[in-house]
């Protein structure tokens, strides 16, 4: 670890090494269409490090065999490594039980889960589901299957042209029929942060229940669920530096108790007879089936790896690389930034004037630089601003300001090739 | 592999000035495509006098290779008969997909789509305003057969 040296004492304490940090993902040494490869789409997907890696390979070569089924060693250590990354995560995100913790695919499948065990079962007609206008596909269409299926209906808090939520039509919307409150805690599409703490206490206020999809925030922030006070939270391994096909639901224990499991099977139960079965407790009475036990062990890995980095130090250096480059996109003439929210994650979604954002992906991936384009599964979003997709790059604990540089000298020549 | 073999200058051109842009009103049958990928969406409008498609727009935004692709297709499209629509689109798919065949001369300035065989993921942009005029043919059809 880097020691504060007595002979630079303005250094700040915590210097963070991004290019220390590098060293630790391999595939950032890859070149692409033989350039150094600047990956700039973390927020789809971040990239894994070697503690993660290592980790992963560890178990699969040493302790791996089915959980909660054994008496043999390897069971146990795989049960072990399994339960292990459980507390780990529950630590992570300060819940109060590892009953709390349900592991999942991903923060799809989490929001499904509560959609279909906890409002299916309960929401009536005249029920009302309020999201907000940035939501995310996978914290919309869920949603739209339970108002099918219950007859209750969906209301959407709109957002303003800088991609904020609009607080005060929000708190229009929430009204005793409010059951459940469903909001992105940072914008996949734009990187705006939402004001998630107001949201739950305005929520809570008149009664409704609040999912938080956390996706997007994660990876950027310390996550406190006790201190937000939400009644569930999800989010995904594979944007937090871990595995695909692992994700966690956190969600309050009283509630989990109360709802049915959502899907039957193995580990699920404590006795099954064709009569009558018994469920299991919490968190196995959600996880049938053998679960993704390396993926679960890798996110624990990832947890420690980033916590080693220090939270607030990989934050800091992400909103550098933010401001960095906001400053020097503004400046290519026809770039316009989509999203301009005050309070954001390391997102900068864009479009330049006569280049589509498709033809942009090919020629920054021609420059070996890797961005999102599309609609960024965020449509609603598109269309609030009349666009059809856009160009966004995101930032994680690995990128540096030679990656600001190489997109900007990338988009320099996408204004090249367009002439 | 050479931006310059994707964006050739006749891709820009059309991209820049598209032809036959718009929509016809009153048409024989339209249709819409979209490339949900990307968010491309274009419309392709037509008037037919028997089996030949006598005029021919399309509509929409979309990125520079569905732009030019459509703008050049209905420049080779139009006065031809649906049979010779059929075997154009099968020059063109094979132009934008086989690597190492070599691009049919009867395709003239359609060829220059062909530099999109070295990007795969751009493949479908090229197309879809072909399977959009296809889908507008058959309507075509469905309407002169009610007729």
């Amino acid at each position: 670890m880097a020691t504060p040296s007595p002979a630079r004492p303005m250094q700040p304490a915590a210097a963070f090494e991004a290019e220390r940090v590098r060293r630790d993902f391999p595939i950032l040494e890859r070149s692409i269409n033989g350039r150094p490869l600047v990956y700039l789409d973390s927020a789809a997907s971040s990239q894994r490090p070697l503690p993660v890696l290592r980790a992963i390979e560890e178990y699969e070569t040493h302790s791996h065999a089915n959980v909660h089924r054994g008496v043999h060693a390897l069971s146990q250590a795989a049960t072990e490594a399994f339960e292990g990354a459980r507390e780990r995560v529950r630590q992570y995100i300060n819940a109060r039980s590892t009953r709390e913790i349900i592991f999942v695919r991903g923060t799809t499948e989490a929001i499904n889960l509560v959609a279909q065990a906890y409002a299916r079962p309960r929401f009536k007609p005249g029920d009302e589901i309020l999201i907000t206008g940035l939501e995310h596909h996978a914290n919309i269409v869920p949603w739209q299957m339970v108002c099918e299926q219950t007859g209750c209906s969906l209301k959407v808090a709109p957002i303003d042209s800088r991609g904020e939520l609009v607080f005060d039509e929000f708190l229009k919307l929430l009204s005793p029929r409010t059951a459940l409150v469903a909001v992105a805690h940072v914008s996949n599409a734009l990187g705006t942060v939402l004001p998630v703490k107001r949201i739950i206490d305005s929520a809570h206020a008149v009664g409704a229940v609040v999912l938080v999809d956390g996706a997007q925030a994660i990876p950027h922030s310390q996550v406190d669920v006790r201190a937000l006070g939400c009644d569930f939270y999800a989010f995904s391994g594979h944007k937090l530096y871990g595995p695909t096909g692992i994700g966690v639901l956190y969600g309050r224990e009283s509630l989990l108790a109360a709802m049915p499991p959502w899907q039957g099977g193995g580990d699920m139960i404590l006795t099954v007879s064709f009569e009558k079965t018994t469920y299991n407790d919490l968190p196995w009475k959600f996880e049938a089936g053998t679960p993704n036990i390396s993926g679960a062990v890798g996110l624990a890995a990832a947890m420690d790896y980033l916590e080693s980095l220090g939270l607030q130090a990989v934050a800091a250096h992400e909103q550098k690389l933010l401001t960095l480059a906001t400053s020097q996109l503004q400046r290519i003439p026809g770039l316009k930034i989509v999203g301009t929210a005050p309070h954001k994650a390391a997102v900068i979604s864009f479009t330049l004037e006569g280049v589509h954002p498709h033809d942009l992906g090919t020629i920054l991936d021609h420059e070996g630089v890797a961005i999102r384009t599309g609609h960024h599964c965020a449509m609603p979003v598109m269309t609030f601003f009349g666009i059809p997709a856009t160009a966004r790059a995101s930032f994680g604990c690995y990128n540096t300001e030679k990656d600001v540089a190489a997109l900007v000298a990338a988009l320099g020549k996408a204004r090249e090739v367009f002439g | 592999m050479d931006l310059k073999e994707l964006y050739r200058d006749v891709i820009l051109d059309h991209n820049r000035k598209p032809r036959n842009f718009g929509r016809l009103d009153p048409a024989d049958a339209h249709a819409d495509g979209h490339n949900p990928l990307c968010g491309d969406r274009l419309t392709v409008s037509l008037r037919l006098s028997g089996d030949r498609i006598e005029d021919v727009r399309f509509d929409g935004k979309g990125c520079a290779i569905s732009t030019a692709s459509a703008s050049m297709m209905t420049e080779a499209v139009k006065g031809k008969s649906r049979g010779a629509v059929a075997e154009l689109f099968d020059k063109v798919h094979s132009a934008l997909t086989q690597q190492d065949a070599a691009v049919d001369p009867a395709l003239g300035k359609l060829a220059a789509l062909s530099g999109v065989r070295e990007f795969p993921a751009r493949v479908k942009c090229a197309t879809l305003c072909w399977h959009t005029l296809n889908a507008a043919l058959e309507r075509g059809a469905a309407t002169v057969s009610t007729e």
